[in-house]
């Protein structure tokens, strides 16, 4: 892969207008993790993740991409930057007026300049990788929920991005799809050295594929480090773990 | 024995291909750096020295450097060549990721697919296919039609079950909202019509029958069509990408699975909204059409402002109001039809909610234009 991802927010702030829904978020992300952002629900995870990707300017603070800051360069450089990274949203948000192929060749076609055979080759990989080899020429409204999940991950890899950020990436999956979405984005960090944020509130899948987390508290509109959500288990904030025992501790 | 037959290609930026031929076996070796930026070797290269004797394929990747996509889509394509030709293939030789992510990719067999109808269809074909849609349509277009007259039913017998306030938000929508573009629309419109009277009627010194012209015009016809059309493209097309985007949203089947016909709660109230107020709009119409005449011809033809009031008197007659008013109830009639029909059969796409709302503001026209011929016949025929 291209150059090391590293990633560093610093001291920022989400808001809707003068609704602040987190500050004070700091963390940094090294090459190689799978990052959790997790949280209940209305905390905010979705909110951050649109100031990380580019989506919604932060109230305050900064989100570095190897030292450049995301919000405060030229929106070329923003631009050049947000190539950089793979985004799979909640519900796969594909193209609907597009075929799956379409969907993932798009990228390929926009930015690479690869012959079409080459571009058709790589969507087949992409979204044999997802387990939907041979769905090419379906469109977003013929697959289900968990296809449609998917489709969306196999086009956020479709450049080879050396950083994932995956919203919500098991909810609404059977648990064996999920399993396998998570030995997948686990296989892409392993294989491909891709940084991987990771935004969640399932349990089983935060705590199979988390190497490092910060936790979002809609009560106080902060964040609490969380390290290794195994670690955190056993040993982290009683809130958290109240979080990840689902009340019981 | 060894019998070692050699190739090799190379790409651009050190990356190379090397096929090396032992026995019954082909050994693959990949050097350099194999990413989508360059321009890499082509797998034939490899495909072609698979022939009848090669029973195995080996890989040797120590002198691989970085890769991507580019290097497993090449390899994906090799191991796809060896299945279809019974070549047994050894993957030890290849970095552990690389193999990992292989193997994910052909954990699931391909779905083999019904082949789509092909695109590239000959024009009877597609002909024919657009006619048979066309009849299967009119029948979905009755039963839509029959269950909105239950619909009416259960209202003129107190059963109905809709929100009044939706009613009420409807007819804001379609009434005051829409004033201004009517406004715009008739005044033109009988500004042309006075226009168009004049140039003939000076003909015979007769443009004192402007008024009669404009007044009957735009009263009877053009008011009501005029605002049919305004509302079918403002309001039809609204109607249509409401009640899409619900069916998208699984909102009509939560409806339908309360028990709550889906045509009370959400057709009902349209159609009630628009059946009142398009009448109004279309009075509202003929009026600001009359003044559109009036001044033509108080400021370009000399006829005083008591002339064309004495004249848009006599020619009026209260039956051409009653005709403007029946002609709008049902253009208003026609275009929540056409709206909600075209919304309840939305598919469950962004895609499919834009087709429902093109296709609500051209059934609405066509139908209207329909409507207009017949009444306009009809209304002729009872001498109305």
């Amino acid at each position: 892969m291209a150059e090391a991802a590293h990633i560093e927010v610093r001291d920022l702030t989400m808001a809707y207008g003068d609704f602040v829904v987190q500050t004070g978020i700091e963390f940094s992300v090294k090459q190689g993790d799978v990052f959790v952002i997790m949280g209940g629900n209305g905390c905010g995870k979705t909110t951050l993740m649109r100031a990380l990707i580019g989506l919604q300017r932060p109230a305050a603070g900064t989100v570095r991409y190897d030292g450049e800051d995301f919000w405060s360069v030229a929106p070329e450089d923003q631009e050049r930057m947000k190539r950089r990274l793979g985004i799979m949203f909640q519900g796969g948000a594909l193209w609907s007026s597009l075929t799956l192929a379409e969907n993932v060749a798009l990228p390929l076609a926009e930015y690479t300049g690869l012959p079409p055979g080459r571009i058709a080759e790589i969507v087949s990989f992409k979204l044999a990788l997802v387990g939907l080899a041979g769905f090419e020429d379906f469109y977003p409204s013929e697959l289900s929920g968990g296809m449609k999940k998917r489709a969306g991950l196999a086009r956020a890899m479709a450049l080879d991005p050396d950083i994932l950020i995956i919203d919500e990436p098991s909810s609404g999956l059977d648990p064996l799809t999920a399993r396998r979405l998570d030995d997948l984005i686990l296989e892409l960090r392993d294989s491909l050295g891709a940084t991987i944020i990771v935004i969640s509130h399932d349990l089983a899948s935060i705590l199979a594929i988390g190497s490092d987390s910060i936790y979002l508290d809609a009560d106080t509109h902060t964040m609490i480090p969380t390290g290794n959500p195994q670690q955190a288990l056993l040993h982290g904030d009683p809130r958290v773990r109240h979080f990840l025992t689902r009340g019981a501790a | 024995m060894t019998k070692a037959v050699e190739s090799s290609a190379a790409g651009e930026a050190g990356q190379k291909l090397e096929t090396r031929r032992v026995d019954d076996g082909l050994l693959v070796a990949l050097s350099g750096r194999w990413c989508l930026d360059q321009t890499l070797p082509s797998r034939e290269i490899v495909e072609r020295e698979l022939s009848a004797v090669v029973r195995r394929l080996t890989f040797d990747a120590t002198a691989l450097a970085d890769w991507d996509s580019g290097l497993l889509t090449f390899l994906a394509g090799v191991l796809k060549a060896c299945a279809a030709r019974g070549v047994a293939v050894d993957q030890d030789g290849l970095p552990e990721g690389i193999r990992r992510l292989l193997s994910m990719a052909f954990a699931v067999p391909e779905q083999k697919v019904a082949l789509r109808a092909a695109a590239g269809q000959s024009l009877l074909a597609r002909v024919g296919a657009a006619t048979l849609d066309l009849i299967r349509g009119a029948p979905a277009m009755l039963g839509f039609l029959g269950e909105i007259t239950l619909s009416f039913l259960r209202l003129s017998s107190g059963r109905a079950r809709f929100r009044a306030s939706d009613m009420w938000l409807e007819i804001e929508q379609v009434g005051p909202r829409t004033l201004p573009i009517v406004s715009v629309i008739s005044f033109l419109v009988g500004l042309i019509l006075a226009y168009l009277g004049a140039d003939q009627l000076k003909l015979v010194g007769a443009q004192i029958f402007i008024a009669d012209l404009v007044a009957i015009g735009m009263v009877r016809e053009v008011g009501a069509l005029m605002t049919g059309i305004i509302i079918a493209g403002r309001t039809g097309a609204a109607f249509a990408a409401q009640l899409g985007t619900m069916q998208v949203n699984e909102e009509i089947d939560a409806l339908r699975t309360l028990g709550i016909p889906p045509v009370d709660f959400l057709v009902l109230p349209r159609m009630l909204a628009l059946m009142l107020m398009v009448p109004l709009l279309t009075l509202y119409s003929g009026f600001v059409g009359m003044l559109a005449g009036l001044l033509v011809s108080i400021t370009i033809f000399d006829i005083s402002f008591f002339e064309y009031y004495n004249e848009t008197l006599r020619a009026l007659e209260l039956k051409h109001f009653w005709v403007g008013l029946s002609k709008g109830t049902v253009y208003g009639a026609m275009v929540a039809f056409a709206g909600c029909l075209r919304g309840m059969q939305c598919g469950r796409s962004a895609e499919a909610v834009g087709e429902a709302a093109t296709s609500a503001v051209v059934t609405a026209i066509l139908l209207i234009t329909i409507a207009a011929s017949v009444m306009t016949i009809v209304y002729y025929q009872l001498d109305i």
